[in-house]
């Protein structure tokens, strides 16, 4: 099994809030990302996939396509967009940084076909980063 | 569904690397520049990674501003800017970034409790890191 790790960035605004919260509530656990106006990150976001290499490309996957997903279901989505406003999972869904890989991996699992998606990471800034394995 | 978060803390101490159980010649063998008499220091990276289920309501695996408060208040705090074989955990330790990377795990593990403490990561310098998982697998 041979892991091959592609990267991307994009940049996108967000806040945090939940309309099931008071006003009070969401002040007091979101903070300042409760700013309803937003605010914005570099997202750098990183997709591992696991194959075995295919003896006559020596490819565990064909990275062209790999690319080509990721700018397809991610990056145009999510590329200078205001998540909660343009990104449907985002609607009811509060855009952190661990639902930002959740929801990459979702996009991106059922439309890889070689080559099985292994972790997808997503740094908001270059100190803090979120994990997804496809763990219940 | 389980999501893994990565946060990470800088902070800059000094140490000497010296076993009393050692002779110089010892000393000076195992640990080389390192056992310089009057130490030296390192802008140190901190990388702690807790997991768990990512709440339906909030999002997170845990609150940013808990797990920043605790490292802050209970690692930056107490280690920036200091020599680190003038403190109490390396009374009887050697401060390596080895044995900085126990006393950390274990602060965390003892005082944090908002979240399953998965890792943590030590950068001693750019070239240098060391990870701790207690007695816990390491997943990369
Ligand atoms: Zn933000």
């Amino acid at each position: 099994m041979v892991y091959l790790t592609r990267k991307a960035e994009f940049a996108a605004s967000h806040y945090y809030h939940n309309p099931n919260f008071t006003a009070e509530e969401n002040q007091r656990i979101f903070g300042k990302c409760n700013n309803p106006n937003g605010h914005g990150h570099n997202y750098t976001l990183e997709v591992t996939v696991k194959g075995e290499i295919n003896p006559q490309s020596g490819f565990v996957v064909d990275l062209k396509e790999l690319k080509e997903v990721l700018n397809r279901e991610v990056l145009d989505a999510m590329d200078h967009r205001f998540l909660n406003k343009e990104v449907p999972e985002f609607f009811a869904k509060v855009p952190t940084t661990e639902n930002l890989a959740i929801v990459a991996w979702q996009r991106l699992a059922p439309k890889l076909k070689a080559a099985q998606l292994h972790r997808v990471r997503v740094y908001e800034t270059p100190d803090l980063f979120a994990d997804f394995y496809g763990e219940a | 569904m389980k999501a893994y978060l990565t946060r990470r803390y800088r902070f800059s101490a000094s140490h000497r690397l010296h076993s009393p159980e050692m002779s110089a010649e010892e000393n000076r063998a195992a640990y080389g520049k390192c056992n310089n008499p009057y130490g030296h220091g390192h802008n140190y990276f901190l990388e702690v990674t807790v997991s768990g289920q990512v709440a339906e309501n909030t999002g997170m695996v845990c609150n940013l501003a808990d797990l920043d408060g605790f490292v802050k208040a209970e690692i930056v705090e107490k280690f920036d800017l200091q020599n680190l074989n003038t403190m109490q955990e390396f009374a009887d330790v050697v401060p390596t970034t080895e044995n900085l990377c126990v006393t950390l795990y274990q602060i965390l593990q003892r005082g944090f409790s908002q979240a399953h403490l998965e890792k943590i990561r030590v950068e001693e310098t750019m070239m240098n890191s060391f990870e701790y998982a207690g007695g816990g697998k390491i997943r990369h």
